[in-house]
């Protein structure tokens, strides 16, 4: 598949999962990344925009990566790379692209001093989650060792499937319909968990939310969080997420129709 | 005749919970050292006591304890590099494929130490390898001590004055073994995972070096720097650059509790694969483990193999950014102390999977056993090469069959170690 660089057949590919070593070139593909000298360049005038200007949301960045990949058995090692991803992103105007097709606006604000003038605005980044967005981007870093090339496949992640966990809308990828084939998924296949658990207030969208909107990283080993992302890109949608969140609720059926209390059941 | 069995009496001079908890877990009972005990962890201080001339003691069929007598001649930087450089050169005597060398004079399979100088014994011999290279760096090291101290980089001649055979301070270096160092060309392009430098913790257990049997422990770690690395010259002071201690780590400002900058192997190996391939990954790992079997291997013959004794190393490893696995010391007592909640994990299984080969069925030991214990008592462990194994059939059936010379059983056939003139296996 990848000696003929098709896309299409690497996307068929990856629904059985990758094998490691393939995994970074598969991905490239599927998602249309070359990295090509324009890219590079393109990346590198991120960079030395993030030099020229600091932005409020700099210092956010910085305070939520020291708060979650910092203390990441698995991630800590990436800091730096994560800082200069998502200080990249946040300057990158070639996101809201996107957002013609989604049905936010995204904040608009001017550089210092330059208040009103068009080249000088800078447009935020919708939901300044910032831990989510750092969740994704971290595992993406065991496979892209370079800084131009990770860039680029995260924003690719981003625009076509992510952003969605983060924004209302009416999309069967979106973070509202997630939620809502987890909880039908849960209440058709195992009546008696779905109803037990709401009894004793521990409502498992509570506990199965934050595993979706973060696309489940922070919560399974890289590895397999890996082979998990293989499906998304394979079938092109986030709706694994809401299957695999059922699943392990199906999985700890047993033990959790004997909890009394939400902690418990966490 | 045997006085009726019961449990095994232990006794440590190391207060480590790791270690403590499992002897108690097994129903051991605490002696003291002066009563009759079976099992003794020690520190090596201790190990020199209790195999000295003078005060050194018999030990009796049923005690076992953790360390060879000799040691040494693994665990000493200056005393390891003799014996790898000893059995070097004579594998190329007997004419060895092992020992064979490229276009430039260096070792195929065998290059796996830093060039390396015995100070100030080999000073003059340094200063001409120096001069080869100018702008090269070189890390100096006390031979004596652990944990990175007494450890500093030079990138010149006069930082290294006083080892100077002919300097006039001299005189006041003490020769004693204290003040020896070595001196190993640095490795400035260490591999970097995240800008930062890092190297490998891996346990290897010999339960004997005649048959050399030996295993390897499945989940060592990486050491991580907190700082990036640079190999500027500006930074050669900066020990939280260089040096990938945890002693000396914990101390910077970057350090966190929480992970205690530590990576799996199999976080390594994932990324590796991912970023390299799989053939390149498989083929480092194999060096790994080629490169721990050939130490032992080159100590072996020295070694006392002394029945009453077990010994579990922690070797350090680093790789280089062309993948390329550098021994850079055995430890004899490698940390039990725990700097996370995993390590804590980590080092206590490895103590119980350690105690499970070494101490059959946890019960009072006979010296006079095989040493082979079954595969099921393995835990974490893997048969690394036991030598039996590979002498009695052709292809190698442990860690080392994926690659590494064909020759390697060969190689441990013409050799009888222990002897020093060599004669043909018989």
């Amino acid at each position: 598949v990848l000696a003929e660089q098709d896309s299409a057949a690497a996307q068929q590919y990856v629904r059985q999962g990758c094998p490691t070593a393939l995994r970074a070139d598969l991905w490239a593909l599927i998602l249309n990344i070359s990295n090509q000298p324009e890219d590079i360049l393109y990346y590198e005038q991120l960079k030395s925009n993030v030099i020229q200007h600091d932005l409020l949301v700099d210092s956010l960045i910085y305070k939520d990566v020291k708060l979650t990949a910092s203390n990441d058995d698995y991630y800590f090692v990436f800091e730096d790379y994560l800082y200069q991803v998502l200080l990249c992103f946040s300057r990158d105007t070639s996101v809201l692209e996107h957002f013609s097709y989604s049905s936010a606006t995204p904040p608009k604000s001017y550089i210092q001093g330059k208040l009103g003038m068009e080249e000088y605005a800078v447009f935020y980044p919708p939901n300044v989650n910032y831990n989510s967005f750092i969740l994704s981007v971290a595992p993406l870093c065991f496979l892209y060792h370079e800084p131009s090339k990770l860039y680029q496949i995260f924003r690719e992640m981003y625009v076509r499937f992510f952003f969605r966990l983060h924004s209302i809308s009416s999309h069967p990828s979106g973070i509202v319909s997630l939620c809502l084939l987890f909880e039908t998924l849960l209440q058709t296949h195992l009546p008696q968990l779905f109803y037990h658990l709401r009894e004793i207030g521990a409502q498992p969208l509570r506990i199965s939310f934050k595993w979706m909107v973060r696309a489940f990283s922070g919560y399974l080993a890289t590895d397999q969080l890996l082979l998990l992302w293989d499906r998304i890109l394979g079938y092109n949608s986030l709706e694994i997420l809401a299957v695999l969140a059922a699943a392990v609720f199906a999985f700890r059926a047993v033990n959790l129709m004997e909890v009394t209390s939400l902690a418990a059941a966490e | 005749f045997r006085i009726m069995a019961g449990k095994v009496k232990w006794v440590t001079d190391i207060e480590k919970s790791v270690l403590i908890n499992n002897f108690e877990k097994r129903g051991w009972i605490q002696v003291s050292e002066n009563e009759d005990w079976n099992f003794y962890w020690m520190s090596v201080q201790t190990i020199r006591n209790v195999f000295s001339v003078e005060t050194g003691y018999r030990l009796s069929d049923d005690q076992i304890v953790n360390h060879f007598p000799n040691h040494y001649e693994l665990t000493r930087k200056d005393l390891m590099v003799k014996n790898i450089k000893r059995y070097r050169k004579e594998l190329e005597k007997e004419g060895s494929p092992l020992a064979e060398k490229d276009e430039n004079g260096k070792y195929i399979y065998l290059d796996f130490v830093p060039v390396t100088f015995m100070l100030p014994a080999d000073y003059n011999l340094f200063v001409e390898e120096f001069r080869k290279n100018p702008s090269s760096t070189w890390i100096m090291k006390p031979c004596g001590k652990a944990q990175g101290k007494g450890i500093f980089l030079i990138n010149k001649l006069s930082q290294i004055k006083k080892w100077s055979r002919d300097s006039k301070t001299s005189s006041f270096v003490s020769q004693s073994s204290k003040e020896a160092y070595v001196i190993s060309l640095y490795i400035n392009n260490p591999l970097l995972i995240g800008g930062k430098k890092f190297d490998l913790r891996l346990y290897v257990l010999v339960s004997t070096y005649r048959p050399l049997r030996c295993y390897m422990y499945k989940l060592g770690f990486c050491r991580f720097c907190t700082v990036k690395y640079t190999p500027s010259t500006s930074e050669l002071d900066n020990m939280f650059v260089h040096l990938t201690n945890v002693a000396i780590q914990k101390h910077g400002d970057d350090y966190n509790h929480i992970h205690g900058g530590k990576w799996t192997v199999s976080n390594l190996r994932l990324y590796l694969e991912s970023t390299r391939g799989k053939e390149v990954t498989n083929k480092l790992f194999d060096e790994i483990h080629w490169i721990i079997v050939q130490s032992l291997k080159a100590v072996a013959p020295v070694m006392n193999n002394d029945k009453h004794c077990f010994e579990c190393y922690g070797y350090d490893i680093i790789i280089d950014d062309k993948l390329k696995p550098w021994l850079i010391e055995v430890n004899a007592s490698p940390s039990l102390t725990s700097s996370t909640a995993n390590d804590r994990i980590l080092k206590y299984n490895l103590i119980n999977d350690t105690l499970n080969i070494a101490v059959p069925n946890g019960e009072i030991p006979d010296c006079k056993w095989n040493k082979s214990p079954p595969k099921e008592v393995l835990g974490n462990y893997e048969v690394l090469y036991d030598e039996d194994m590979a002498q009695s059939d052709g292809p190698d059936r442990d860690l080392r069959s994926r690659s590494g010379p064909s020759t390697g059983v060969k190689g441990s056939r013409a050799r009888d170690p222990g002897k020093p003139v060599l004669t043909t296996w018989k």
